[in-house]
């Protein structure tokens, strides 16, 4: 039996996700989104004192900003850009003939300004680096988006559309890496908390290619990037739902971002797949919440 | 042009190095030089055009580009492979 479209199945059954006839794109139910709200309560309990600047930026971003993030150099295949209709009253008698004939109306479709966030962090660097020199002591904030990334498939736990919950720090190398150490810790008892057991691992993004092959295995080497992964559809097949990155200067030098000193910025960030950690809640503890074991429960409802 | 110069040369085309690569003797560490990731993807498809050859997966590392010396050696390595083959 197909264990991925069995949890599938069961959550559509449950009322937890919703089908929306594409494969990664689904509803949420309200105990799905509650379990959601409550734990990123719980990441805010478990977070350090700092206080970070809490930015919530739509899930669309500046396509300039998108294109000067070099995102297309490394992952062409997940991007998604927004397109309109831009035509006169002409275009658009053909287009409504085009649709109803079964053609492809979308060729015409212009890009607009905006592309789909593809990582929650992504609007905040030219956004920060816009501001000028960061104050001593860098910067630190909270962003939550949901993000795009084109890779439709069955695993509920990949999904097209999906909510990513980040801290980001920006500054010196010490204070970035001292930043993605700590959460690194306090990553590991927040998932503790909640009942579900952790493995933390090095890892790397799918970058496009062969030569993606070589940003991957260079990423590894020089362990950029860690993963915790939670099993979710499988035990064997385990799914990373918080990911601790350095990007060393890419960003830095990438938007201009300085530290007080005048130094190019280094960036880290913590991200939680929120979605995912939810899957792998509902698949360890059952489908209602109310029969979650109650340590798990006064975790998440206290 | 012996594989070593051919190499220097397209290090200084592709490899954005903020320094002279005359300066650097075959055995300097690449990366400490300067050698951004994204550059060294750059001069791994520049080396394949080049000798015409094909790194494999498991020699898309930094350890291969860590050096023009390491480089070379694995391109001779390949090319030998890879005419026999």
């Amino acid at each position: 039996m197909d264990m991925q479209t069995s949890l599938l199945d069961r959550l559509f059954s449950a009322g937890l996700l919703i089908d929306t006839g594409v494969d990664g794109l689904y509803g949420r139910g309200g105990a799905f989104e509650d379990v959601i709200a409550r734990f990123e309560a719980l990441i805010g309990r478990h977070a350090p004192d700092a206080t970070p600047e809490v930015i919530r930026f739509p899930p669309g971003m500046n396509r300039a900003h998108f294109e000067g993030s070099g995102y297309m150099k490394s992952f062409p295949q997940l991007a998604g850009t927004v397109h309109s209709f831009c035509g006169c009253e002409l275009d658009h008698m053909n287009l409504l003939q085009c649709i109803a004939e079964g053609g492809d109306w979308t060729e015409g479709q212009k890009a607009t300004d905006i592309v789909l966030t593809p990582a929650a962090c992504y609007p905040l660097y030219p956004t920060i680096a816009k501001r000028g020199p960061l104050p001593e002591g860098g910067g630190l904030f909270d962003l939550q988006s949901y993000c795009f990334r084109h890779e439709p498939s069955k695993d509920p736990a990949r999904m097209q559309l999906f909510r990513m919950r980040e801290f980001v720090r920006i500054g010196t190398p010490d204070e970035v890496m001292a930043f993605r150490e700590d959460w690194m810790e306090r990553g590991a008892k927040l998932i503790e908390a909640v009942g579900l057991d952790v493995e933390l691992d090095t890892a790397n993004d799918p970058f496009f290619g062969r030569a993606g092959k070589m940003m991957g295995n260079s990423q590894r080497e020089q362990k950029l990037k860690f993963e915790l992964l939670i099993p979710v559809t499988s035990a064997a097949n385990k799914t990373a739902c918080l990911s601790f990155n350095y990007h060393q200067d890419h960003f830095g030098a990438t938007w201009g971002l300085e530290t007080a000193d005048g130094e190019v910025a280094h960036t880290a960030c913590v991200g939680f797949g929120l979605e995912r950690i939810a899957l792998a809640l509902f698949a360890k503890h059952g489908l209602d919440t109310a029969d979650w074991p109650a340590d798990v429960r006064a975790a998440l409802w206290s | 042009m012996s594989a070593v110069e051919a190499i220097r040369s397209i290090v200084a085309k592709h490899g954005k190095l903020p320094v002279d690569v005359a300066t650097l003797q075959d055995d300097a560490d690449l990366y400490a030089a300067g050698l951004s990731s994204f550059a060294s993807v750059q001069l791994m498809l520049a080396i394949e055009e080049h000798f015409d050859i094909e790194f494999p997966e498991d020699r898309l590392n930094r350890k291969t580009f860590s050096s023009i010396k390491a480089i070379a050696e694995v391109v001779t390595e390949l090319s030998e492979d890879q005419q026999a083959a």
